[in-house]
Parts: structure tokens; sequence; C-alpha cells
């Protein structure tokens, strides 16, 4: 019962689902609204055990590591002041509440200046282990090259090549690739989703 | 941040010193780095609690029952509260059964869906009429690319004869498209990277011109 029930509930609520798709009526729209909703009611409320989750990790390294107590302190009040500070929807909304101010000055620096590091570690990690030994990884690094001189400024009538050349790159070859792998990655992901309807993989349901 | 207000000039102060205490990993791992880091995972974690409790739980949950007086809504709420159960070794059980009810009907509505927009559109995309025109022609070039791109994913056959050299043109177009993806990425970062230093610059240009 512990695990015939919810596959037998996996089952019965994909294939709705699926049937719902191919119906074009009211009532089958009505349904998909409900189900989406549903859906978004249950993810919302396991949120709880995610924050659970990281204080009770944030908590035990604290406990483990006196060094870390001071970092770990730091994520909770970090937690603690944006929750606070959002309690209401006005103070939420507004562009010059604390959480406003939070978000554009610390959250999307700090997300900002993340990202943009990786520039130095790929550069890093490109120039130690690109190396043009085949035919093959010659062609991926020339066209990386022409890519990224295309965002630089050129002398004419260079830019004006490269420039032409980039867009049929990316218009002619690299859609291609990239549509191919749209259609490949769609194709096992349709598969690995029957086989979880279908209750062959059961991975998502841990062990007992 | 010409002319910026002392509130600007405080906000865009802590910015900056995120930016920098971030920077300095480049150098090496140290203690202000892990500060930052930290309060950004704390404020990150509290920023999304807030947004997905105003947005998500106040209109999915709060308005449908308590205003609109649909209470059917509660059956979701209670498969939400038994996903808490996971955390509970005896009764870990139960969340399998609300996770059924997600997964069912999330899966459910992914198969179609994918098939519609990541194959049959892909494919009406690619197939198209064959024009003597330098567009048809690129067309055409880009539909033998996905056939033989596809193909060199075609593992049931071995790669010899007309299969070896479609797979072979294939592994050419991905690798094109692989060094595209590359450098795109790679100047996306710099462009962030630029915009970081571009702030900086900005901002203690602001900032003395606040102060002198």
């Amino acid at each position: 019962m512990k695990r015939q029930v919810p596959i037998f509930l996996v089952f019965l609520c994909g294939l709705t689902m699926v049937i719902q798709f191919f119906v074009p009526h009211d009532y089958s729209d009505v349904l998909f609204q409900y189900a989406n909703d549903f859906v978004i009611v249950i993810g919302i409320l396991a949120l709880p055990v995610g924050i659970y989750s990281l204080m009770k990790n944030t908590v035990n390294k604290a406990m483990r590591d006196p060094k870390e107590r001071i970092f770990s302190a730091l994520t909770i009040l970090g937690f603690l002041v944006m929750i606070v500070a959002g309690l209401k929807r006005e103070w939420f909304a507004s562009s010059t509440s604390l959480s406003s101010n939070m978000f554009n000055y610390v959250l999307v620096p700090a997300q900002a200046t993340l990202f943009s590091m990786l520039a130095f570690y790929i550069a890093s990690a490109a120039y130690r282990a690109f190396r043009a030994r085949t035919v093959l990884a010659a062609v991926l690094l020339v066209t990386a090259f022409v890519v990224m001189l295309r965002l630089i400024p050129l002398p004419e009538p260079v830019a004006t090549w490269n420039a032409e050349f980039v867009r049929w790159i990316l218009e002619v070859p690299n859609m291609a690739a990239k549509r191919a792998i749209l259609i490949g990655v769609a194709l096992g992901a349709i598969t690995y989703s029957t086989k979880i309807l279908l209750g062959i993989e059961r991975a998502y349901m841990g062990t007992d | 941040m010409e002319g910026a207000t002392t509130g600007e000039l405080f906000w865009g102060g802590i910015a900056a010193l995120v930016t920098l205490a971030i920077f300095s990993f480049l150098y090496k791992d140290n203690p202000v780095f892990k500060v930052v880091e930290r309060i950004w995972v704390g404020v990150t974690t509290g920023y999304w609690t807030m947004l997905l409790y105003h947005t998500s739980f106040t209109d999915k949950v709060i308005t449908p029952i308590f205003e609109r007086g649909q209470y059917f809504y509660l059956f979701p709420v209670i498969l939400g509260i038994l996903m808490w159960f996971r955390l509970s070794k005896t009764y870990g059980f139960l969340a399998r059964y609300s996770l059924a009810f997600y997964i069912g009907i999330s899966t459910g509505i992914f198969i179609p869906l994918t098939i519609k927009t990541a194959i049959l559109y892909q494919l009406h995309g690619t197939i198209r009429p064959i024009e003597p025109t330098w567009t048809g022609l690129m067309f055409a070039l880009a539909f033998i690319g996905i056939i033989c791109s596809l193909s060199y994913f075609f593992f049931s056959k071995e790669h010899k004869g007309l299969l070896g050299v479609s797979s072979k043109i294939g592994i050419y177009t991905l690798m094109i498209g692989f060094g595209t993806g590359f450098g795109l990425t790679v100047m996306g970062r710099v462009a962030l990277l630029g915009q970081r230093v571009s702030f900086l610059h900005d901002y203690i240009a602001s900032l003395l011109g606040a102060l002198f």
C-alpha cells in the first residue's frame, strides 16, 4: 500500500492530464486550471521542508565547527531580515522598502558578480584545456573564437564580414545543432516521463 | 549614479562592498567572501520565500479558500502538508501520496506539451519547401545538419556507410553548436564583468562627487 497506491495515483493523474490535453472543451480547460493550481499549492507548501533543511544544515555546521558559527548566524540573520522586511505585501512590493533595497543592492549585485567571475574561470580553464589536437576540437575552438570576435570592436570591413559570418553560424549550423539537441532531449524526457507514469521508474519515491 | 541621494549612496556602497567581497575570491577563499556568500544565501532564501508567499500562497490558498469559498482548495493544502512528513522516518511514506499527485499531474501536462513544442513545432520549423533562393538553400543546409546531428545519437546501428557519413557531418555540426554556445557564454560573462566594473567606477565617481 505504501508504494502501490502512489504508483496508481501517478498513473491516474498523468493519464487524466494527457487525455485532458486532447479534449477541446471548457470542462477540460477548467480541469487543467485546477490541476495546475493544485501543483502550485503542493509545491508552495513543500517550501517549509526546504527551509527546515537549510536551517538544520546551517545549525549543524555551526555546532560542529566553532569557526563556522558567525557565517551560519549571518545566513539565518539574512533569512530573518528578508522575512520580516517582506511580511506585508506593500512592504514587499514597494520600490523603496528594505526588502526591495536588499534585493537591488545585495541580491542582484552578488548574483551578477558571481556570474561575472565565471569569465575568469572559463578563460583560465579554456587556456589550460583547449587544445586543437583534433579537427573536431579545432572546429569548436575556431567557432568560439569567431563568435567572441563578433562582440568586440573590429576595424571595417572585417567587422561587417565577421558579423555576417557569425549571423550565418548562428542561423544555420548552430540552429541545426541546438534543434537536434532539443529534439533528442525532448524524446529522452518523454521516454523518462512515460516510464514514471507506467510505474517503471520509481526513484522519486525514495527508499523505505 | 549622478546626483545620488544619501540613501542611494548608502545602498550603492553596500552593493559596491558586496561586489568587491565577491571579487576577493579571485585571490583565494577568504572570510570576507564567506560573509557575503552566507548573507546572500540567507537573503535569497528569504526573498523567494516571501515572493512565493505573496504570489502563490496568497493567490492560490488564502484567496480561494477564505475569500471565494472554494473549499476544495483544502485538498491540495492537505496534500502539501503531507509533504512535511518527508522529514519523519516513521511517517515518511505519507509524503508519497502528495508527491504522486504532484508528479502525476506534472508529467501528464509535460508529455503532450513537450511533444507539441519541442518536437512537432521544431519539425515544422525544420521542414520547409525547397526554394531556389539563398534562404531556401540555408533551410536545406540546416535540415541536413539537424538530420545528421540526430543520426549521431542513433546508436542502434553501427556508424558505418551512409550512417557513418551522416553522423560524421552531425558531429561537426554539433561542434560548431558547442563552439557558438561557449563563445556566447564567455562573452555574456565578460559583459557582466564589464557591467560590474562600470558600476564600481560610477559609484566611486558619485561618492567622490558627493564628498568633495
